[in-house]
């Protein structure tokens, strides 16, 4: 309770500020209205006025809430209209990329810290590339691939395997060369094999280093995901609600979607935060 | 064929040379250490032409180095203007206005412990969402310029930001700050001489983090609607066009300008953080 109350506060301070935003920011299109019918309105007839247009500038809070109960829950799944079904679309080259994404990731990091030349060859491109705005090419790795005659999941996967391998590279390589000298000379006095000490001691004390990069890794497959879906000219997903809201002027149709994403990004990471706390605490890690 | 031979042949021997580099003790020397990736970049560039060359792959489909460099060398003029319009219009000013908002904010909240208390949790949620959503939308409110990617940047680097400033202002020990009290020293000494100097690897962390997200939301929120000159647009239309040299043109100038913005940061943070164990030389 004590730690909620300040955390409730702040979110209904936001909500009150996002309903004097809505009318604030609708506002002006009701007055260009009275003023072409002629009359004029006062300001408590301008008030629920503002927060229920069909296209308005800034929705107001219970307007988003609504499109999005509507689009979750009141069409049936398979529907064009359905954001579940939308929602999947993305999620599932969101997965897919991610799983390519972190396995590549890790057997490149396996070889980085196994192969001196290896490292010193691909260490600093990979972290070089982490300052580039990888998220440009989207567009080019879809037409491409659609031009070659791949479409469908796969472009999208691949933008979203891209986005989340660099973070699990970097963050791998610091986690397997995390286990410190002793431990290491250790293994050594026991004559273990290199295989052995991977198994034994490397990926093991690998692991919460894994784990943050894999949150960092879900979060920007999401993206990568929705962000590929804009250039094939919004068929499916969210980033394709995104784009088509923006060329009609839906505005509740960009806020709903945008909270789908929200609610999926969130979801996504305490996914790999809870399966992260019953992983250390069986390895005895936990804190 | 014989371009395929010869890359890979290229390849091999450079490869075979980096083995032996990493064996010997020349990569001890800095110059070393720059020659071992730099052979390696350069390696893949070979590879690069020679594959595409060899194999007859379509410009549509994978232009080969030689050619991009031509057309960056033919455009610059073009992609000047680009450069302009997306980083040093949109995501600088971006940039610097959201930075500098978050680190006032998190000055301004560290004063309260019940509003940290609620802030970091909404913060620390908001910082993991897709925030290029909002691109859209800001389009909408701001117009097709400059304007509206200032503000999807605003918006991508504050929550980074302000999460790693509060933190960084937390870092500095009660031993510190009992000195700071014994001479009797007032709030904003305190925060000046002491807690913000010992927050800045903090802050300069996010900074860091913030270079890259700044220029994907310049980039990405292009691609909702632009003039007709920025990165994001020339990207998205001559895809359409299949001008791909001309995408791979943009796409070296975005990662050199990322690469050197984040190196302009790293280097502020050096000659600030001097002090800091993480700077010493080693």
């Amino acid at each position: 309770m004590k730690a909620l109350l300040p955390i409730l506060t702040v979110l209904s301070v936001i909500v009150a500020l996002w309903y004097a935003a809505a009318v604030w920011m609708n506002a002006q299109w009701e007055r260009d209205q009275a003023a072409r019918a002629g009359t004029e309105v006062t300001f408590a007839q301008l008030l629920p006025l503002t927060m229920s247009q069909d296209r308005p500038v800034l929705p107001a809070p219970h307007q988003v809430a609504v499109g999005l109960w509507d689009g979750l829950a009141g069409q049936a799944i398979t529907s064009k209209r359905s954001l579940v079904y939308h929602a999947w679309v993305t999620l599932s080259a969101t997965l897919l990329g991610f799983a390519i994404g972190t396995t590549a990731g890790i057997l490149l990091a396996v070889g980085i810290v196994h192969n001196r030349a290896m490292d010193l060859s691909v260490m600093p491109w990979a972290i070089a590339s982490q300052t580039i705005p990888i998220l440009a090419i989207a567009p080019m790795i879809i037409v491409v691939l659609n031009s070659v005659g791949v479409s469908g999941l796969l472009p999208k996967a691949v933008i979203s395997a891209y986005l989340s391998f660099f973070p699990v590279v970097v963050g791998m390589v610091k986690g397997l060369r995390s286990p410190d000298a002793m431990q290491l000379d250790l293994l050594q006095t026991y004559h273990a094999s290199r295989a052995a000490t991977f198994w034994k001691l490397r990926l093991p004390t690998s692991m919460p280093y894994l784990f943050t990069s894999l949150k960092v890794g879900i979060a920007a497959a999401l993206v990568g995901a929705i962000v590929g879906e804009l250039p094939t000219g919004a068929v499916a997903g969210l980033g394709a609600r995104l784009l088509s809201g923006s060329y009609y002027g839906q505005t509740v149709q960009i806020w709903a979607a945008l909270f789908v994403a929200a609610f999926a990004a969130a979801a996504l990471v305490a996914v790999i935060g809870a399966v992260q706390q019953v992983t250390l605490r069986r390895m005895g890690m936990a804190r | 064929m014989i371009w395929i031979i010869f890359a890979f042949g290229f390849w091999a021997a450079a490869w075979t040379l980096n083995v032996r580099l990493a064996a010997s003790s020349v990569v001890k020397t800095p110059a070393g250490r720059l020659a071992v990736p730099a052979i390696f970049g350069i390696t893949l560039l070979v590879v690069w032409e020679g594959v595409v060359r060899g194999l007859a792959v379509p410009g549509v489909i994978l232009p080969p180095p030689t050619a991009i460099a031509v057309r960056i060398a033919a455009e610059l003029p073009t992609l000047w203007v680009d450069f302009v319009q997306t980083f040093v219009k949109g995501a600088l000013t971006g940039y610097v206005i959201g930075c500098g908002a978050a680190v006032l904010v998190a000055v301004a909240i560290d004063r309260s412990a019940f509003l940290q208390r609620g802030l970091l949790p909404v913060g620390n949620f908001v910082a993991a969402l897709p925030i290029v959503g909002i691109a859209p939308i800001l389009v909408m409110w701001f117009g097709f310029d400059w304007h509206s990617k200032a503000a999807v940047v605003v918006v991508m680097v504050f929550f980074p930001v302000l999460v790693n400033t509060v933190a960084g202002l937390a870092a500095s020990e009660v031993m510190q700050r009992d000195l700071m009290a014994t001479y009797s020293a007032s709030y904003w000494q305190t925060l000046f001489k002491l807690r913000l100097p010992a927050a800045m690897p903090f802050i300069f962390n996010g900074l860091k983090i913030a270079t890259t997200l700044a220029l994907i939301g310049a980039i990405v929120a292009e691609f909702f609607g632009s003039p007709i000159r920025g990165m994001g647009f020339r990207i998205s239309t001559e895809v359409g066009r299949l001008g791909l040299d001309m995408v791979w043109a943009e796409i070296t100038v975005a990662a050199l300008a990322g690469s050197a913005f984040y190196g302009l940061v790293a280097l502020i943070e050096r000659g600030v953080t001097f002090w800091h164990p993480s700077q010493r030389p080693r």
